[in-house]
């Protein structure tokens, strides 16, 4: 099958060695940061058109179906708001912690990680560019959640544009857990489980209104991190938002994005190298 | 250009669980040296679990070993293992993360994480592409291709990026014959050109005789032989196997042919001997003559295979290696 005898390299071969032998060679290039998440990121994406769209739809007809559920039981006001909110936050949740922690939890365990592992690509990049990815699967469904939620409970359009700043900071909070849940998983299946339970949580202490619920559930409420997406874009339907409370809630989402994709970059180093 | 010295790792003993099994504690690579020398192809040879995978993994800096060192152009990898993504391209048994892209985007993304600039990637991309005839199937997705085609896929991903070493764990696997013409093409030209060299893991035996300079051949972790295959084949030289098919079962009241039994590996109807050059032509004289020849279905004479070298180097319970 070889074109070239053996024979005949051996003796080059031994040639080029001579020349090489002490100095240690020099290293190929590392990959910087930016350009490698950027590539990471584009390769995501356009996953997206293998792969995600069939979910994106459920995540969309799921927080739909619940705002549809929960129109015959809350009654406006207060309550209608904090239900489109959390069912718009819900897609975030669904796509960028369930489906990504999953993801990871896959890639992990069948030693995709491999591929990533033996290029000279800062961890950062792969964890970011990925949970940047599935944090912008999610704009699509929200946007449309958001939208359709405001027909539905006659809330005004005017503030949507908030989501700008609630999709990527619910998204980096909710995509930096789901990637550690995955990377930290030690079985597939778990990672999945994780996910799953993540996004319950996100599910039935995000848009069930918070009044009604029990001391215990209010504060399970206040430590997970979509609530927090969820009452910035809340506040945003009121006649007068309060836009410090607004900024305080996402500054929170931004923290917890901060230390969550920390913990996934440095699960994401521990599960390369075994 | 890499030098393994005393390489050794245990895998821990598992303690059982329900539903699993516990396993003893397994050293995977004992003790392991190697000297590849640049721009040649290495083979490392064995069976599954012969500790094939966990050595390239101690070589590509993805596990760490116990003890033991290795060097790769002048880099300690054990030290360092970041420094080995900047040496070598590895291209695993695993395509999971490649598999969702198209094979055009996986090879650019692989360039790009190997630090070169996007029109860089993109020119290479097309290069390497065209010479592995991916061209026509470059915008369809991994997923949706042929086991050997996405293989293929993979293997160009490696290639983009230029690297001194190349490590293939099992790169032809599920490939027709076209699609490893290419590869090894591929793999010469760049040797010819760059001296690049090869290390390749395979339990192919036809396929390592054919395209390595050397061989390790690895049994429970150790490596017991490390030569040219010609040099090994030598080794047991002194040997010939005859292998002889009966029609239903052996004569065994030819008393030949009895005297012969205890000597041979039976398999179903099949019996295989390894014998000197001269008892071989005097056990074909006796089968193919006389009251044996009516019970014989058909015989062959073969001169050894690194099968037969791993077998006669008394590897594991006689099992042998994979021979496709």
């Amino acid at each position: 099958m070889s074109v070239v005898p053996a024979e005949v390299l051996q003796g080059g071969a031994a040639a080029v060695e001579e020349t090489g032998r002490d100095a240690a060679a020099e290293l190929g290039p590392r990959a910087r940061l930016w350009p490698s998440l950027v590539a990471v990121y584009r390769a995501q994406l356009s996953r997206a058109r293998v792969a995600r769209i069939p979910l994106l739809f459920v995540a969309t007809f799921q927080s739909i179906g619940i705002m549809i559920l929960m129109r015959g039981v809350v009654d406006g006001g207060g309550e209608a708001r904090s239900v489109v909110a959390g069912a718009s936050v819900l897609v975030v949740a669904f796509v960028a912690l369930n489906l990504l922690a999953q993801y990871f939890g896959q890639l992990r365990a069948s030693g995709g990680l491999d591929h990533y592992a033996t290029l000279p690509v800062p961890p950062a990049a792969v964890v970011l560019g990925a949970a940047g990815a599935y944090a912008s699967f999610t704009v699509p469904g929200t946007v449309v959640t958001a939208v359709f939620g405001c027909v539905l409970f006659g809330l005004p359009l005017a503030h949507l544009w908030v989501l700008v700043a609630v999709i990527p900071l619910a998204g980096a909070a909710l995509a930096g857990l789901g990637a550690a849940l995955g990377l930290l998983a030690p079985r597939p299946e778990l990672a999945t489980l994780l996910g799953q339970l993540g996004m319950s949580a996100a599910l039935l202490l995000g848009v069930l209104p918070a009044d009604r619920m029990p001391e215990v559930v209010r504060f399970a409420r206040d430590l997970l991190p979509s609530t927090y997406g969820v009452e910035a874009f809340a506040r945003t339907f009121g006649p007068h938002p309060d836009w410090a409370f607004v900024l305080g809630d996402l500054a929170v989402c931004a923290c917890v994005g901060v230390i969550s994709l920390a913990v996934a970059t440095w699960a994401y180093r521990r599960a390369a190298v075994r | 250009m890499c030098a393994v010295r005393g390489l050794t790792k245990t895998y821990p003993a598992v303690r059982g669980r329900r539903g699993t099994p516990a396993t003893p504690e397994v050293r995977a690579t004992d003790d392991v040296r190697l000297d590849i020398r640049r721009g040649e192809i290495f083979g490392l040879l064995g069976p599954n679990g012969a500790g094939k995978t966990t050595l390239v993994r101690q070589l590509t800096g993805l596990m760490r070993p116990d003890s033991g060192s290795v060097e790769i152009l002048g880099h300690d990898i054990v030290r360092h293992p970041d420094r080995a993504s900047r040496i070598l391209a590895y291209l695993g048994q695993e395509s999971t993360a490649l598999d969702e892209l198209t094979v055009s985007l996986a090879a650019e993304t692989t360039g790009r994480l190997r630090g070169l600039e996007a029109r860089k990637a993109r020119a290479e991309r097309d290069a390497v592409l065209e010479e592995l005839g991916l061209t026509p199937i470059a915008g369809r997705p991994l997923k949706k291709l042929s086991g050997g085609q996405r293989r293929l896929a993979c293997f160009a991903s490696a290639l983009v990026g230029e690297r001194p070493l190349l490590v293939l764990d099992e790169p032809t696997t599920a490939m027709d014959p076209v699609a490893r013409r290419a590869v090894w093409s591929a793999v010469d030209r760049r040797r010819a050109e760059r001296g690049t060299t090869v290390l390749l893991v395979t339990h192919n035996v036809i396929e390592a005789e054919t395209v390595l300079d050397r061989v390790a051949v690895l049994d429970q972790g150790r490596v017991i032989a490390c030569d040219t295959p010609t040099g090994l084949k030598e080794q047991v030289a002194g040997e010939v196997r005859v292998d002889l098919v009966w029609r239903e079962a052996a004569p065994l009241h030819v008393p030949e042919v009895a005297a012969l039994q205890e000597r041979a590996v039976a398999a179903g109807r099949r019996w295989t001997l390894r014998l000197a050059p001269e008892e071989a032509r005097a056990v074909v004289a006796t089968v193919t003559g006389g009251a044996a020849f009516a019970a014989l279905d058909d015989f062959t004479l073969a001169t050894p295979s690194l099968e037969d070298v791993y077998l006669a180097l008394g590897g594991a319970a006689q099992q042998g290696l994979v021979k496709a």
